[in-house]
């Protein structure tokens, strides 16, 4: 993948020789954006002050104080178990349990999506197999 | 796991292999084997991914396309949402443009003319109801309400319109000057337009317009012919006469002045002279910089609205002219059929609508009273008003409306290619012809279809000849 490809040749193609065509070529704009974003999550760990930048920083258990069971993430109580399947959520989205739910950050991005409102559907929240 | 190619539209031709993605609006080129591998994935109950890398002659690579492709978003798990986004900006959208009716008289009465004519959106009696002109007041108080209500954008616009606008050049005039002195204090640029008829553009009016650097755009729809067949006075007898001298002389003034480029506003109906010689006479024989032609508002069976023929011939008469824009392209050098150009701009930057267009975002029309509409074209409909320039906008009506307006609850666009182009179509339009400016304007999909179809073999060509001249289009 190149942005306006200023190395035409991809990585694992050593033998075509010089005039091979780049696999994918941004175009326009908003491709360049995505293959910068796509370019910046590969390549391993980074640091956060790494240049270029990754657009997506790590959020969660790492970098959000949460004191505990007596108050809720945002610092509240009145979502805390009202009703318990809330506090799935809490745990979920801002990785406050991890271990006991799949976390939202790296291994199960999408694992709340089939449910609009966790109030009434909370039961289409399937189990994930690690 | 079973994968499947997100909803694009694919281009394949002697320009190289190009898709346009409707997740993202993302414009890729992608060699033979890599289209191969997208067009592969392309199926309704979509493929097995490891079934498919183990068939193919050279997995490892095969796996790498793919994971690009993924990582792209093109390819997705079957049967996976796409993220959901958000229903609404940050509210209070800060104002970009204030359209102002200074006035909702017009001295002429162009037969499909919607303001005047059966489509009308106002509930008053007469022209739309109320004030007929706009006091200079209201136009002080639409300047002060536009500044305090543009948050931290250094630039904003005023669009003046009608009626016919110049009809009340003494509002006009009133709230540049008044614009003038207060945009200082705000720390902000002001742009100003106008669209006219022309029919009173005196030397006057034209230093003025030419001085503060207008954007001006003229309502004309062609040559004698073709301007007399609709844009009439009241007494039927055509304005061409009394027009064409008048552009003339703007022409020549603003050229001299060196000023914005001024542009042509044709409207197309059923019947009208090709596009390409319209588009020939209104630059060369005119002047005109720029020409911008749209299909004419109509409630079903007005007869001089599009058929669904007359928007396949109109198709094919911009695709006619749309050869000559990316000659132009080609060459270098600017073409002046402004659909085409704004359409290669959003493609080029990758525009990804949520609404169809500004109103009730960052655009809003003002009636002569003070009245905030959704758009120019919505003023004085008391069921789309939202606020007053006095009192402000009404936030809740405003946001509920865009809520309901947001193309994800437009079943009918789920599956069109277009819908970050279109998002659905005009409110009002869609108001007219159905009653409901919340509705997608299904009749004329096939028509957005083919412009963007047309739009994008045009954006490949050019990509691939002479991508120079697309950075003209990009976003800072």
């Amino acid at each position: 993948m190149t942005e306006r490809a200023p190395d035409p040749r991809p990585a694992d193609d050593t033998a075509s020789g010089p005039a091979a065509e780049p696999r994918i070529v941004a175009c326009n704009q908003k491709a360049r954006q995505l293959a910068q974003m796509v370019l910046a999550r590969r390549g391993g760990a980074r640091a956060l002050t790494q240049d270029p930048p990754p657009t997506q920083y790590p959020y969660g258990c790492t970098t959000v104080f949460a004191p505990g069971w007596e108050v809720d993430s945002g610092n509240g109580t009145h979502g805390l178990c009202q009703p318990i399947e809330r506090d799935l959520y809490d745990c979920y989205h801002t990785c406050y349990w991890p271990a006991q739910v799949p976390d939202g950050v790296t291994n199960a991005p999408t694992w709340t999506q089939s449910c609009g409102a966790p109030m009434q559907d909370w039961k289409s929240i399937d189990l994930v197999f690690p | 796991m079973q994968l499947r190619s997100v909803l694009h539209r694919r281009l394949s031709g002697e320009h190289g292999e190009f898709v346009y993605l409707a997740n993202s609006a993302a414009i890729l080129r992608l060699d033979a084997a890599t289209a191969a591998v997208l067009d592969a994935f392309d199926a309704a109950d979509g493929l097995d991914s490891a079934a498919w890398l183990n068939a193919q002659p050279e997995p490892g690579r095969a796996e790498t396309t793919l994971h690009d492709l993924i990582d792209l978003g093109a390819i997705r798990p079957l049967g996976e949402a796409e993220p959901p986004r958000p229903k609404l900006p940050p509210m209070p959208f800060p104002l970009a443009t204030l359209v102002l009716n200074v006035t909702n008289k017009c001295n002429l009465s162009c037969s499909y003319c919607y303001e005047y004519g059966e489509d009308k959106v106002g509930d008053g009696v007469g022209s739309s109801g109320g004030k007929a002109r706009m006091d200079d007041q209201t136009a002080r108080q639409s300047i002060d309400f536009l500044l305090r209500s543009s948050g931290a954008r250094d630039q904003v616009s005023i669009t003046f319109f009608g009626g016919e606008t110049l009809l009340n050049f003494d509002a006009i005039r009133a709230a540049t000057e008044y614009a003038e002195q207060q945009s200082a204090g705000f720390g902000k640029r002001v742009h100003y337009s106008l669209t006219t008829n022309a029919t009173l553009l005196t030397d006057e009016i034209v230093d003025f317009l030419t001085r503060h650097r207008f954007g001006i755009t003229v309502s004309i729809d062609g040559d004698r012919d073709e301007q007399d067949r609709h844009r009439t006075f009241k007494s039927g007898k055509g304005s061409f006469d009394v027009v064409e001298p008048r552009i003339r002389h703007l022409l020549a003034t603003n050229k001299e002045r060196r000023g914005r480029s001024i542009g042509a506003r044709v409207t197309v109906t059923a019947g009208a002279t090709p596009v390409v010689d319209t588009f020939r006479y209104l630059t060369e024989e005119l002047g005109f910089d720029e020409v911008g032609f749209a299909p004419v508002t109509a409630a079903l069976g007005r007869s001089y609205g599009l058929g669904e023929q007359g928007y396949e011939r109109l198709l094919r008469e911009f695709g006619e002219l749309a050869e000559h824009y990316v000659a132009a392209a080609l060459r270098d050098e600017t073409h002046g059929f402004a659909n085409l150009g704004d359409l290669l701009r959003e493609l080029h930057q990758g525009v990804q609508k949520a609404h169809p267009c500004g109103a009730g975002l960052g655009l809003l029309g003002v009636s002569t009273e003070g009245e905030l509409g959704l758009c120019h074209r919505f003023v004085e409909s008391k069921s789309h008003a939202v606020g007053t320039v006095q009192a402000g906008v009404d936030e809740q009506k405003r946001s509920a409306f865009l809520e309901q307006a947001h193309v994800d609850n437009k079943t009918d666009c789920t599956q069109c290619f277009a819908r970050p182009l279109c998002a659905g179509g005009c409110y009002h339009e869609a108001h007219v012809r159905y009653g409901d400016a919340t509705r997608a304007n299904v009749h004329y999909c096939e028509w957005i279809r083919g412009f963007v179809d047309l739009g994008l073999s045009c954006y490949a060509r050019i990509q691939a000849a002479n991508p120079r001249f697309l950075t003209r289009f990009e976003a800072q």
